[in-house]
């Protein structure tokens, strides 16, 4: 299993400024800092970690390393207790001296922030998908309650306040699943697809937070318990407006494709 | 399903923007003010072959693929809402049911002049007392020896002042639930048909909309369109189709807008910097490109399962629900985006937002769009699994 890191507690969003530094040691590097929020820490073998390995640029530079399993002084620190998603693995990656040797640098030694910018945008493809599947289970089971739950004389599915909610989540589905699907088409033929793969990400990912509420509303009270699974969707779809950059982020780089375009 | 235009797409999108940027959106806002569409501009849409897009080579037309034809009507509503649904009207809901339900007769004796313009289409279902309930319309066709003899007063029919070719809905049995209208084409100068009041409007003005009033109209009972009783169903049917065209309407009038706000953003000052360098401002913009994106790619589907001649019921309901009530709020974020200047008619968004609200409404409003979409979802569950 792999895990990637590059967030920190002091850098998020503004992922340039972190701070966990490479030191060069002969023809290896040492290094120190803490990245947090890093998914799959726990039992990944495999870790790519983004750290600074000239302090006097910002974006330039910073450089990406493979660091492995068992590496001395190098490994998972403290477990987040989450909103949702709780079963994923997210913890800290604490790093005091760790010795990795020059075989480790992945990538242009100094060029690792534009690589890392590169993943996030190939990611988001399928962070996209993720909110879709979340939409499309938290519908489905709306759907399920809608028919069989009865409310004046009639299952809730027939009273036009619940049909409509239905309709605006299927409509969002839909819609998010075009979008992701034609950014990884893109992915496919090689082209450009960061604007394609921003659009999909936030808009699939707000579909999914406003379904999933959607689908706790249509459960009622019941909705909010532990009998129905809509809550834990709920929980889930959170964080997909966050991860592998915020919906604030996505926006500013749709912005300024646009800005750069003119938008025909 | 790829929705990557192929090249013969690509050419066409590119000569319609450019035939669109020239000779249609230069006089848009003209239009709107004299609320009518200037002379010889039927000739010139005529002469471009966007009066016979979906008609097959056979019967004079171009026959392009639904996805190009979507595609032509959100260029034609990027230059010009009230021009888009002139030819959109005329295609998706005179042309289709002629094509889909007429006989052989019928479409050699109407396609090939709909193609070039020199008829323009329309539909007429809509009644004072029937809008989204249209199988409560009144008017009346009676059949006798000498034909059928029309009776009643439609209204709301886009395209009504220039349309020769009326394909009308009308009761032919009353007392019976289910096949109670029947479909019929009219020609618009066949005795007892006159146009009636020509609507005022707060968008598209240039588009006609107009009652149609018919008093003992007699046609020739080879005029009746499809099966006697399946007018609702033939009524329907071409709504699904309409939807589509709406759809693109709705993308192409947001397209504009957002055209509009990014150019304005980056010349406009404020506070020493262009109003692009505030994110309020790159959040606005963005949020349309967002929904411009996914309206379009749900258009694009639905075209694409109409031209596999695949349910596209709800799909097209989908396009037409989503990409209306989106150019309501992309129209009214590029007035903000303008600021004062947004709402003086010097600048093209106020209309655009005019424009963008009729979407909502014809071809189904929005709620029966919901109606449609909900009784898939939950009569067939497996559809929305299946994508």
């Amino acid at each position: 299993m792999g895990a990637w890191g590059l967030t920190e507690p002091g850098s998020g969003s503004d992922a340039a400024a972190l701070q966990t530094r490479a030191e060069k040691d002969g023809e290896g590097w040492r290094l120190f800092g803490q990245k947090q929020f890093i998914t799959n820490a726990s039992f990944a073998q495999v870790f790519v970690v983004v750290a600074r390995t000239d302090p006097d640029k910002e974006r330039k530079g910073i450089s990406a390393f493979i660091v492995e399993r068992g590496t001395e002084n190098f490994g998972p620190g403290s477990k987040e207790d989450k909103l949702g998603i709780r079963s994923s693995d997210t913890c800290t990656l604490e790093m005091d001296n760790a010795h990795v040797g020059p075989e480790a640098l992945l990538g242009e030694l100094n060029g690792g922030f534009h690589d890392a910018m590169g993943v996030l945008e190939r990611a988001r493809v399928g962070v996209a998908a993720q909110a879709v599947g979340i939409a499309r289970a938290a519908l489905e089971e709306a759907i399920t309650y809608a028919n069989e739950r009865e409310t004046f004389g009639k299952p809730i599915g027939k009273h036009q306040a619940i049909q409509f909610m239905l309709a605006d989540m299927a409509t969002g589905i839909a819609a998010a699943r075009l979008l992701t699907r034609d950014a990884a088409m893109a992915l496919d033929r090689d082209e450009d697809a960061r604007m394609q793969g921003s659009i999909a990400k936030v808009f699939a990912s707000e579909v999914a937070m406003k379904a999933t509420i959607n689908a706790v509303q249509i459960h009622g009270g019941a909705g909010c318990t532990k009998d129905f699974p809509v809550e834990r969707y709920m929980r889930d779809a959170k964080v997909v407006e966050i991860g592998e950059g915020t919906s604030e982020i996505q926006r500013m780089v749709i912005a300024r494709e646009l800005l750069k375009s003119g938008a025909a | 399903m790829d929705f990557n235009l192929d090249d013969d797409q690509r050419a066409l999108r590119d000569a319609l923007r450019s035939f669109c940027d020239g000779e249609i959106a230069p006089k848009a806002a003209e239009r709107d003010q004299q609320a009518c569409f200037e002379d010889g501009l039927i000739e010139k849409l005529g002469e471009m072959g966007l009066f016979g897009m979906y008609v097959p080579s056979e019967y004079g037309g171009t026959g392009l693929d639904v996805v190009s034809y979507v595609m032509a009507v959100e260029e034609l509503s990027r230059a010009c809402a009230a021009t888009g649904i002139l030819i959109s009207a005329h295609h998706s809901l005179a042309v289709d049911p002629i094509l889909e339900y007429g006989t052989e007769e019928q479409k050699r004796k109407y396609l090939p002049k709909l193609s070039t313009g020199e008829w323009v289409g329309c539909f007429s279902l809509t009644e004072p007392g029937s809008g989204s309930d249209a199988g409560a319309a009144r008017c009346m066709a009676v059949e006798k020896d000498d034909g059928w003899h029309i009776n009643g007063t439609k209204t709301f029919v886009t395209n009504g002042g220039e349309a020769h070719v009326i394909v009308l809905f009308a009761v032919t049995d009353p007392d019976d639930p289910r096949r109670r209208l029947s479909a019929f084409i009219v020609e618009k100068d066949t005795s007892g048909c006159r146009v009636g009041k020509k609507e005022k409007k707060l968008g598209i003005r240039a588009s006609s909309t107009t009652e149609l009033i018919f008093e003992d109209c007699v046609i020739p009972k080879e005029q009746l369109l499809g099966e006697c009783g399946h007018g609702l169903r033939v009524a329907l049917s071409t709504l699904d189709g309409g939807r589509l065209g709406v759809a693109a309407q709705a993308v192409g009038i947001s397209q504009a807008a957002l055209e509009a706000s990014v150019s304005y953003s980056q010349e406009r000052q404020q506070f020493n910097r262009p109003i692009c360098a505030f994110q309020a401002i790159q959040w606005k913009l963005s949020d349309m490109a967002i929904e411009i994106a996914a309206a379009r790619l749900l258009t694009y589907r639905g075209a694409w399962l109409k031209q596999n001649r695949r349910p596209y019921e709800a799909e097209a309901a989908m396009a037409k629900l989503y990409a209306s009530e989106m150019s309501s709020r992309a129209t009214n974020a590029a007035i903000q985006v303008f600021g004062g200047y947004g709402y003086i008619e010097e600048y093209p968004v106020e209309r655009l937002l005019r424009d963008a609200k009729i979407t909502e409404l014809y071809e189904g409003t929005s709620e029966i769009q919901r109606l449609v979409i909900g009784r898939q979802l939950l009569t067939q569950p497996d559809w929305v699994a299946q994508g």
